[in-house]
Order: C-alpha cells, then sequence, then structure tokens
C-alpha cells in the first residue's frame, strides 16, 4: 500500500495526516512536491490542510492550477482513491472534482475546535468501518469551510448517496452543531464514484494516544482497507 | 564614486527629529570625525534608538542571571536556546509589538508573531508553539473592541497560515492600556543541537545573502516609533505599519530550514526592527569584521528606492546570511524551487566598516565598533514608584458577605471571563502534538492546564510553556511584581509536572526618562532577577519595550514572563480538572491572609488598593518541587495553582473544567480566607488524603482539606449553585462583549 500526500508552497498539516496513516497502516506515506507530474504509483493519495498559495484569490484556487493537478484529475478519472481534507477538500471543490461550494464561515471568523460528525453513509468505501459507531469526534481549523450547495447539487448528491458526513451533536443529532453554516450541516462528501472523499474537519488530529480521542481511527481504517 | 563626506548635509536639528539628542549628535559627530550623511544619521538613530540599543535598560538588564548548565545559549542572539535532551534544544523568545498593533491592529499583530517565529527559525529551531500576552484597555473605552477584534484576528491570520499551533496566552482589560495596548508575542521552536545557527560567526570575504519577501518603503523607522511615547493629535507623523505576509514566511521557514540540512550557512540573520541596518550590523560586529552592500542588488518592490529607505525599510519575511564562499549556486537552488528571492547583495570586508553603494554613489561609511559599542548608556535617574492606595484591611471580612455573589461576580468580570472567543480562532492543534492548549472549559486539545503543554514529536517528552504576569500587582510593588511574574510561571509549569528550565521576558514600560517609570523599571527587573535566581529558572532571551504611554499617562508595569518546562513523559502531565467524585480537595502552601490587590477587592469592592502579595521564595521553590514529586508518583489527580480570585476561583475553575463534577465544601471561612491572593499556593485533589497529608507533615508542607469533590454543584456554606450555572456566568461576558451587546 503506497500513499502520496502532496506538499503545496503553504501546506502545514501533512505532518498530521502523515502521523495518522502511518499509525493506522504502519507504512510512512510519501510526500510529493506540487511540482512532479506523475502519481502513477500510489494507492492513495492525500491532499492535506493548509494554505496553499496563502489562500490568496480564493482557498485552494491557485492550488487547482499547480502541475500535479492535471495528474490528480487524471488519477480521479482512474479511480485512484483521494482524500482531501480541509485545504485539501478546497482544492477538490475548486478542480470541480467534487461538487458545491465553500464560503467563509457564517461568524466570518476562523475556528478551531472539536465538533462531533456523523457518516451518513457507512456501507460504502471510506466509510464503512464508521457503521457501529457512525458519530465521531474531530477538529476543525478553517475560516472557509461553509459548504454551499444549491438545490440542484443538493438533490443530486442526495440522490447519488454522497454526502459522507454531517455536523452533529454527541447524540448524532445533525439539525445540531453547524460550526461554519454548512448547507444541511454538510461536512464532507464523495465523488458519485464513493473513490474520493473531501472534507473540512480534521480525523487525522483524533488518531494518536496523545490526541483528545481517537475517533478518527476507523475511518483511515475504513480508507486504507482493501488497498494493496 | 562620492563618498558621504560630500552629503554631509545632516543638522542637529534634523538629529533631533529623528531621537538624537544634541549629546548623542555630537558622539556622532566624533565618531565619523565629520558631519553624517543623511543616510548614516538614519542608521545611527535606529541603532541608537531604546529599541535597538536598549540605551536606558542595558544597565540594569545585566542584573539578570542568565547561566545555567542547561542553557545553550543566553540572551544576545536571535534566541535562547535551552538543552531538551536526546540531542535536542528548544529555542524561544517573546517580543511585543505594541505601538504598531495600536495604529493598525491586525497588520501590528500579525508582523509582531511574523517576527518572533522568524527569530526562532533563523537559529535553525521550526517552531512548534506560539503563546501571547495581551493587554487592553478598558472594555468601556471606545477602541477596546475594534482593537481586540484586530489584534486576535491578527495572531490567528499569522500563526494558522504558518501551520504553528497557538496554544496559550493571557489577556486583561484595563484602563491604563487605555492609549497603549500590550501585543507580546511567544514563540518556542524544536533544533538539534547539532544544527544551530547564530549571527555570529562570520569571516572577511565572505558573501552576503539576501533572503525572502522584496524591500519596500514600510515601516521605515518603525524602531524609532517604538521607542517615543504617543501624544495626543500626532498620528499621522507615524510611519507606516509594516504589512505581513505569512505565506511567504512559511516559503522562507521551509526554505531555511532545508538550508540548514546542508553546511552552507556561516552566519544568519533575520531583518527585525531596523531591518537591512540591525541585520547587516548585527553580523558586522559579532564576527568582528565589515560589510560592504551593494544596494542596487537588493530585491525591490518599489520603484527609485534611495539607500536611505533601503536600510530602514521594515518590509517583512526577510532575512540576511553570510554563505561559505562557493555556496550560492547551491543554496539559491533551494531558495528557487521554493519562489523566494535570493541575491548577493555584497561582501563581508575585514576593515570593520559599514559601506553602502548605491547609483554609483557610497553613502554611507561608517566604522562599525563605535556604531555597536559607543552607543548611548543611560543610568536614567529613579525616583519613586508611585504607591497605591490603601486597603483598610481591618474592614474584611465584612459582616454577613455573600461569598456566592462575589463568586458570581469574579468568574464574569473581563479578567477572569472566559477567552474562548480569542482562542477558539488560534490553530491550536496543527503539528498534532499539542496535548493541553488554552482555557479552562472544553479546550481545543481536551485538557485544561496551568501551562500549555506540546510534545515532542518521536518522544515522550513534553514542553510546558506560560505566559504570566500580574500588572496590578507590579503596579502597587515592582519589586514584588516582577518576583511575582516569574513564580507564577514556576507554579504554572510546575502544576503540569513539568520541571522548569529558563525564561525569556518581555519588560513593558511607560516613559524611562521619567524618574518614577524608572523606578518601576529597576524594581521589576531586580524582582525578575531574584526569583530567576532563587528558583534556578534563567533568563535566556527577552525584549524591553519602553514609552508605553499617551499624553504622559503610563501602562501598568508589564514585565510578562515566558516560562518552558520539560516533562520527561507526558502522560504524567497534570491537568487542572477534577476527574471523579469522592477525591479529597487539599490546599498546599498555606491559607490566604492578604486581600491587598486581589481581584477580589477591585471587582467586588471597585477599589484597586493595598499591598501586592508577598512572594516567599524558597517557600515557591519547595512547594514546586513538592508538588512535581507528588505528579511523578502519581500520587495526585488534578493541580491547579492559586492565583487570580484566590482558593474559591481555582477550585471553581477545576469544577468548571470537568464540566459534570462539583465540590463539596466542607470548610467554614470568610471571604479573605476564599479570595486572597496568597502566593507558592496550589489545590490538588487525590484518592489518598492520608498519604499526602503524611508526606507534607513530614516535609513540613502547609496542607488544609478544603472538602471533596462531589456532585455536579459546587456547595459551600449550606448554598449551592450548579457547574452549568458557574459556567454559563464565565462563559457569556467577553462573547457578548464583542457583539457589542
Amino acid at each position: 500500500m503506497k500513499t502520496a500526500i502532496i506538499v503545496f508552497p503553504g501546506t502545514n498539516r501533512e505532518k498530521d495526516m502523515a502521523d495518522a496513516i502511518e499509525a493506522v497502516s504502519g507504512q510512512r506515506p510519501e510526500f510529493i512536491w506540487h511540482k512532479e507530474t506523475s502519481l502513477d504509483n500510489y494507492d492513495l493519495i492525500v491532499l492535506p490542510g493548509g494554505f496553499s498559495y496563502g489562500d490568496y484569490l480564493r482557498c485552494g484556487a491557485m492550488a487547482a492550477h499547480s502541475p500535479i493537478m492535471k495528474e490528480l484529475l487524471r488519477q480521479a478519472e482512474r479511480g485512484t482513491r483521494i482524500f482531501g481534507v480541509c485545504n485539501g477538500f478546497q482544492m477538490l471543490i475548486e478542480t470541480q472534482i467534487l461538487p458545491g461550494a465553500l464560503l467563509r464561515n457564517n461568524s466570518l471568523k476562523f475556528i478551531c475546535k472539536h465538533v462531533h460528525l456523523k457518516a451518513e453513509n457507512t456501507t460504502e468505501s471510506f466509510t464503512h468501518k464508521l457503521s457501529n459507531t457512525p458519530v465521531i469526534h474531530v477538529p476543525i481549523a478553517h475560516g472557509d469551510g461553509n459548504y454551499f450547495a444549491n438545490d440542484n447539487i443538493l438533490d443530486d448528491i442526495k440522490a447519488h448517496t454522497q454526502i459522507a458526513f454531517r455536523y452533529c451533536d454527541e447524540n448524532g443529532d445533525t439539525t445540531q452543531g453547524n460550526p461554519n453554516g454548512s448547507t444541511e450541516n454538510i461536512a464532507g462528501i464523495y465523488n458519485k464514484r464513493k473513490t474520493i472523499l473531501g472534507m473540512m474537519p480534521h480525523p487525522e488530529n483524533a488518531t494518536l494516544d496523545h490526541h483528545e480521542n481517537l475517533s478518527g481511527v476507523g475511518l483511515f481504517q475504513g480508507i486504507l482497507d482493501g488497498l494493496g | 564614486m562620492t563618498n558621504p563626506a560630500q552629503k554631509s548635509n545632516s543638522t542637529p536639528e534634523l538629529a533631533a527629529e529623528y531621537g538624537l539628542n544634541a549629546e548623542e549628535y555630537q558622539m556622532i559627530l566624533d565618531i565619523l570625525e565629520r558631519t553624517p550623511s543623511f543616510t548614516e544619521l538614519g542608521i545611527f538613530s535606529v541603532m541608537w534608538s531604546e529599541h535597538c540599543s536598549y540605551k536606558s535598560s542595558r544597565l540594569h538588564l545585566k542584573k539578570l542571571p542568565t547561566e545555567a548548565p542547561w542553557v545553550i545559549q543566553g540572551p544576545g542572539e536571535n534566541a535562547g536556546v535551552i538543552d531538551i535532551g536526546d540531542g535536542q534544544a528548544a529555542i524561544f523568545k517573546m517580543e511585543s509589538h505594541n505601538h504598531p498593533s495600536y495604529i493598525e491592529p491586525y497588520q501590528g499583530a500579525t508582523t509582531g508573531v511574523g517576527g518572533i517565529m522568524r527569530d526562532i527559525f533563523t537559529m535553525g529551531g521550526r517552531p512548534i508553539a506560539n503563546m501571547n500576552a495581551l493587554r487592553f484597555g478598558d472594555p468601556s473605552h471606545p477602541k477596546t473592541r475594534h482593537l481586540v477584534d484586530g489584534v486576535v484576528a491578527g495572531i490567528a491570520g499569522y500563526g494558522n497560515c504558518m501551520g504553528v499551533p497557538t496554544v496559550g496566552g493571557e489577556t486583561n482589560f484595563h484602563k491604563s492600556y487605555n492609549g497603549n495596548i500590550l501585543v507580546n508575542a511567544m514563540t518556542v521552536g524544536l533544533a538539534d543541537q547539532d544544527k544551530i545557527y547564530y549571527a555570529r560567526g562570520a569571516e572577511p570575504d565572505m558573501p552576503i545573502v539576501y533572503i525572502g519577501a522584496k524591500t519596500g518603503r514600510d515601516g521605515i523607522h518603525g524602531a524609532t516609533m517604538a521607542s517615543a511615547e504617543f501624544g495626543d493629535g500626532n498620528e499621522e507623523n507615524r510611519p507606516t505599519v509594516q504589512v505581513g505576509d505569512p505565506f511567504t514566511e512559511k516559503l522562507l521557514l521551509e526554505a531555511c530550514l532545508e538550508l540548514m540540512q546542508e553546511d552552507m550557512i556561516v552566519s544568519i540573520q533575520d531583518m527585525g526592527a531596523a531591518g537591512l541596518t540591525s541585520s547587516s550590523v548585527e553580523i558586522a560586529d559579532k564576527g568582528g569584521i565589515g560589510v560592504i552592500l551593494e544596494l542596487d542588488d537588493v530585491p525591490q518592490r518599489e520603484q527609485n528606492m534611495s539607500a536611505y529607505e533601503l536600510m530602514l525599510s521594515e518590509s517583512q519575511e526577510r532575512m540576511l546570511m553570510i554563505l561559505k564562499p562557493g555556496s550560492e549556486e547551491d543554496a539559491k537552488k533551494i531558495f528557487d524551487k521554493w519562489d523566494l528571492d535570493f541575491a548577493v547583495i555584497g561582501r563581508t570586508t575585514n576593515d570593520k566598516h559599514l559601506k553602502l553603494n548605491m547609483y554609483g554613489e557610497c553613502w554611507c561609511d561608517i566604522p562599525v565598533p563605535p556604531l555597536v559599542d559607543k552607543s548611548p548608556i543611560y543610568d536614567r535617574p529613579q525616583g519613586e514608584a508611585p504607591k497605591p492606595d490603601p486597603l483598610d484591611e481591618t474592614g474584611y471580612p465584612l459582616p454577613n458577605n455573600d461569598l456566592f455573589e462575589a463568586l458570581k461576580t469574579l468568574l464574569s468580570c473581563p479578567d477572569m471571563a472566559s477567552k474562548r472567543w480569542i482562542w477558539e480562532q488560534y490553530d491550536s492543534l496543527v503539528m498534532g502534538e499539542t496535548t493541553a492548549s488554552s482555557g479552562v472549559i472544553g479546550t481545543q486539545s481536551g485538557t485544561a492546564a496551568d501551562a500549555a503543554l506540546v510534545k515532542i514529536p518521536g518522544h515522550t517528552k513534553a514542553l510546558a510553556i506560560t505566559t504570566d504576569c500580574t500588572p496590578r500587582y507590579c503596579y502597587a510593588a515592582p519589586f514584588e511584581g516582577g518576583k511575582q511574574a516569574v513564580a507564577e510561571s514556576y507554579r504554572n509549569i510546575s502544576a503540569t509536572g513539568a520541571t522548569p528550565l529558563a525564561i525569556t521576558n518581555n519588560l513593558n514600560f511607560g516613559n524611562p526618562e521619567r524618574p518614577e517609570i524608572m523606578a518601576q523599571f529597576v524594581g521589576g527587573i531586580e524582582g525578575i532577577g531574584a526569583a530567576s535566581k532563587a528558583l534556578d529558572y534563567p533568563v535566556i532571551s527577552g525584549n524591553v519595550s519602553l514609552y508605553n504611554e499617551t499624553s504622559g499617562e503610563a501602562i501598568f508595569p508589564t514585565p510578562v514572563i515566558g516560562g518552558v518546562g520539560l516533562i520527561q513523559d507526558h502522560t504524567k502531565a497534570m491537568g487542572l480538572s477534577f476527574n471523579a467524585e469522592g477525591e479529597a480537595i487539599l490546599l498546599i502552601g498555606g491559607t490566604g491572609t492578604d486581600l491587598g490587590q486581589s481581584l477580589y477587592i477591585r471587582e467586588v469592592h471597585n477599589a484597586e488598593a493595598g499591598n501586592a502579595p508577598r512572594v516567599d521564595l524558597g517557600k515557591e521553590k519547595e512547594n514546586g518541587a513538592f508538588i512535581r514529586k507528588l505528579i511523578d508518583n502519581k500520587e495526585i489527580t488534578a493541580c491547579h495553582d492559586v492565583s487570580d480570585g484566590g482558593l474559591l476561583l481555582a477550585i471553581t475553575e477545576m469544577a468548571m473544567a470537568s464540566k459534570a463534577i462539583g465540590a463539596k465544601i466542607t470548610l467554614e471561612q470568610d471571604e479573605v480566607f476564599w479570595f486572597a491572593e496568597n502566593q507558592a499556593r496550589y489545590v490538588i485533589t487525590t484518592k489518598d488524603q492520608k498519604n499526602i497529608i503524611d508526606q507534607c507533615t513530614q516535609e513540613s508542607i502547609e496542607c488544609l482539606e478544603v472538602g471533596h469533590t462531589h456532585l455536579n454543584t459546587l456547595e459551600i456554606a449550606g448554598q449551592t449553585l450548579s457547574i452549568e450555572a458557574l459556567i454559563t456566568l464565565n462563559e457569556h461576558w467577553l462573547k457578548n462583549y464583542m457583539k457589542g451587546t
């Protein structure tokens, strides 16, 4: 099993992600600089959190035009598994690999805190290990995580069971606990084929013994399960 | 080529405008044996500014103890360095950006945070934690809300983007800061001991390389601004505030650390206050060499810049380094990768002069040793520090005083109220090593402790970090206040189980030319020195910020201490939250006896009065060591030091942190007992009360049973309050204040 973590200028949660993947899989991922052009040898490609290009223009917008992105699009079409977190999710949205938009938090402030998430689709790929424990407790750390989708997109992603995570309270009530104004509490979505997951929260920060909790482990097990 | 002597157009009047007095101007004439050029005058004026030369403070800073076996580098470099075992070092320093933050709160705060991080990674340390200490004016002052909003957003904007967790800090409000807020930022970095870089060490005939962002006209004379007081109405004369770009700094960080893995850098210095001037002079002075700069080669953001502007610009995210001759090309490749400017802008020489060429002319030729060594040192007269209003202690305890009403007032007062609105904007978790972070209730890391805790990657050890100062004590009694700031830092680290190792300081005071301010300053330093010595807690770096006054109104003396400690096994680190019902609550260190300068007197009786609490350094040391031993032996379950608000506030915070476990207080006592802020005290909980009491008896440590953890309420003298209600009280003030309600 080989994992690539793409590093852009301004990426800053690549270490957190590598530590999480290593803790769950026993294998250290490789860091791939954004000027590379091939991702052929990897089973999983991760776009980690950070402030690529300083979040100038729009979060993820400049990274979406990096040399590696052409290759990422090719791998996305091929069905290679891709996981984007926070700034990585913003890039997947900016490249239109995933639908919708990410707006400024409704508080207009950066927010860092632990939130509850409910896995909405625990039968498929990345989230299949969460069927017994669909509510996980992981941090968010973003200023632009307010997921927006218009009615057409919303109907479409619902029809294709693409909603992976919703914000909720500790009891799993998804009408509560929305930290940023996201449409229908949506925190993460799949592509139609369920080979690509993007989410704002940071499950990688809930995977090690010294973290606040370990509820991110199940997600990583699901992501890595069945890969090489 | 023309020379500076042909441009000798300075006058004493011009010098005065640049903050140089007649005597200082004469010294310049003597050094140069001619009239300085405009550029040279600018260089003298910034190098001899209070900010760069420490001319009012240097004499007294010498009194601080700076050595210990674990100190690798004390004051004098970009930051201090300590040994944390395994061949690793912690590099840290605190710095102020007070004046710019008042003018332009967002940019002032960002560049403060950016500057201190640069100090750390200049030395080879990867920043692993940011801290801060903030002081704002009275909440009712018309500017306060706007300043809080901008400063917090600025700190968040820079630290979050850099991917360095902001793990803790402190925030106070007081009217003495109405015209001068304090923004003190601290960074702690981690390095391998064999990869630490210094400003010293350069030799003649080596290339001088400029890296980072381009130079513009921003912040010219920032160092001089930081060395004068504000007056009403002259705001338009203030120079521009620098603008921060955390993205460029992130690139600079990664590029520098990448280059530092190679063996190419001889010496390196960041361009902070006084930019290219101070960095080139530092490198020349510390290496005992000269420097010649070809300023045409400096990467420039604006057109037609003069030598004067280039030398005095405080554009951010820049560094100067001396490379091993021949390594320029290899070094440049790394900076190309990160899309950063890299330019060879001069060479080191053996004539100990600072020479600047531009447009085919020489604009400056100053001998470096006198520029540095002959900078004025003032033994400013000390008068008597202002005395606090007296407090008639015989008036307390009051008859029929309602403890709960007082507790509620304190919990919701601006200084004690939850600062969630602030710290939730800081990413405290990035890097994935933070195990205790800001706040009491529902912290981001899940743990509340007296110090922030950041684990060292790949090791079980962790650093404990805290920033502390109680300005009202420093005003009432500068010497005791200085001692107290260090003692509280020592306690906060000890309460987590970590061993306090060293401190940095940020000495914020008013105008040193006023004898009563100088008395506060000297008292504060001597207090810090006394405590630092007694507690084996040396000062390894620091910053002085004077002239924090507006129209003759000075801030409260605020010598902030940034402390760092080490715990070998982070799983043993102690939090402050109650853990289970039925555990004994014990007070270590004696009972409360004096209400002078307590928050209780200020908030409940509206009087800023009385003497500051006295600090018994022997007792601090003994009690701290005792607490650390209990934690290391796993004999206690929670620990919290007693500070602002006294014993009852400490117990209440331990209950609030747990969210669900309250306390039944079995002692019947008055408000002096509950709210006094006597020092050297801790509250602990334990499952084995007898064991602790026996140990206390054996070691002659004062110990008192206060009650036990119980239900989800706080019960005292027959009254009860729910923890939930207490939390609500504590959480509402700042949030509502920032909404403007």
